[in-house]
């Protein structure tokens, strides 16, 4: 069975439905990219993946665990499914490592102790083991960023949703991220990813998924969506990114 | 006729002045806690409990704090409850700070940046435990400014229980004024005596912005 399973999802913000019936299974170990312009519910439906909106119709399983809005199933959801947002969103009041650890031993009652254990290995994995006291605002856009992986890591999630994660950063500094993803990718993480960076997509990414008007309009490996596009939407889309 | 010194008179008003201190502290922390249980429903998810808070604000953000003195005081005597003064100014102002402190602190809880909810949120947390370990520590520091800052009206607020007879400074100055007909010097130290109550908590409100905000040192 697929790790993440999303089948028929409609989502509706007021009159205008983002989201028109969504299928699409994500295997474990693959890595997902979504594509498509703004607005087409690519963010919408990350979103969703990990319970932030709530969708009017269809499913979405997470291995065993389903979408359903009460504390209980979004927590043992969330617990599957980590995810890292385009703003970083660390806690700014804590150092690096309690970010790490914060949740750790809020919601898994891990002991402090395992938990430190724990936040440095993650640290070190992303490369910031030496900022484990450094907070937030004394971090470049980019150690955050990895700071955020970290953390969104060291619960231990069987798939990552990654919203953007680069469109924040400086240029000089989207590197140091993509690099983490492509590590994690790697080492068989679990990865959706909306992005536009359609280079990294091009080289990591096992399935590229292009979105439009709330729909999937075309699926398939890299070389197929980006080297043959069917579509004239995807076409067009692909034309005005200049990086490809 | 009896002279008095101006030692006298300071004396008098300096004793007075021990209530209006009193009556701030009672009223501010009274407050304080009155208005954390209100923000806890405020910002809760239950409709009822928001809008119940909502109406108490608008209020008593709406009518003349004399007003609900006269309230308390005249108006649960209605009921045959003789109310003595002090309760009735330490009720009246109490409900009055906790309608200004809880929509001071609902601005701050909402001045946290959404992403910090959905982050806490993807982590697992529930709302207990975000507004806990990741929403209040991070208004907290947003609030403290605002919140010494409203004691000075707290504090000048107390001069308007003089009318329902409760004996602060301001009563006193009346009384003092009566006795000696000497009505500028005495209001002239009524509010320089409020005044040296007032200017360190402004000051320090002021200091204490500069030093949570100027570094943007969330830490």
């Amino acid at each position: 069975m697929s790790l993440i399973a999303i089948t028929e999802v409609k989502k509706r913000f007021g009159d205008v439905e983002v989201l028109k019936g969504i299928n699409l299974d994500v295997e474990r170990g693959e890595v997902v990219a979504i594509i498509g312009k703004s607005g087409s519910g690519k963010s919408t439906l990350l979103r969703c993946v990990n319970g932030l909106e709530m969708i009017d119709d269809g499913s979405i399983m997470v291995a065993g665990a389903q979408l359903i809005n009460d504390d209980l199933h979004l927590k043992a959801l969330r617990l599957k499914v980590g995810m890292i947002f385009q703003q970083f969103n660390l806690f700014p009041h804590l150092s690096a490592g309690r970010n790490v650890m914060l949740s750790q031993m809020v919601v898994k009652k891990t002991p402090a102790r395992e938990a430190e254990a724990m936040a440095r290995r993650m640290l070190e994995r992303v490369g910031l083991g030496h900022k484990f006291d450094a907070y937030p605002d004394q971090l470049s856009g980019g150690q955050q960023q990895r700071v955020a992986i970290a953390r969104a890591l060291s619960m231990q999630p069987m798939a990552l949703l990654c919203d953007e994660i680069t469109s924040a950063l400086d240029p000089e500094l989207v590197n140091e991220v993509l690099a983490v993803v492509k590590e994690l990718a790697a080492d068989g993480m679990t990865l959706m990813m909306v992005t536009h960076e359609m280079r990294f997509a091009r080289e990591v990414c096992d399935r590229v998924v292009f979105m439009h008007q709330g729909r999937v309009h075309e699926i398939g490996p890299p070389e197929e969506v980006f080297g043959n596009p069917r579509t004239p939407e995807l076409r067009q889309f692909l034309g005005a990114q200049l990086v490809v | 006729m009896m002279t008095f010194t101006l030692w006298d008179i300071l004396r008098n008003l300096l004793l007075a002045a021990r209530w209006t201190v009193l009556l701030s502290l009672v009223s501010f922390i009274g407050g304080g806690l009155l208005g954390m249980a209100l923000l806890y429903l405020r910002i809760g998810k239950a409709r009822a409990g928001q809008i119940f808070v909502q109406g108490y604000v608008e209020l008593f953000q709406g009518t003349p704090l004399l007003m609900q003195l006269f309230l308390a005081f005249f108006g649960l005597g209605l009921f045959g409850i003789d109310v003595p003064a002090w309760l009735a100014a330490g009720l009246a102002l109490i409900l009055w700070t906790a309608a200004f402190l809880v929509e001071i602190w609902r601005g701050c809880v909402e001045s946290v940046a959404r992403g910090q909810w959905e982050a806490s949120a993807s982590l697992g947390m529930g709302y207990v435990q975000q507004m806990r370990y990741v929403i209040l520590p991070q208004a907290v520091r947003v609030a403290v400014p605002p919140t010494v800052g409203f004691s000075v009206q707290v504090v000048k607020g107390t001069a308007l229980t003089s009318i329902i007879g409760f004996v602060e400074l301001s009563k006193a100055g009346t009384v003092v004024t009566n006795a000696t007909f000497e009505p500028f010097t005495v209001y002239g130290l009524v509010a320089l005596i409020y005044f040296a109550l007032c200017w360190p908590l402004s000051k320090s409100s002021q200091i204490l912005e500069r030093k949570l905000n100027v570094a943007h040192r969330n830490h």
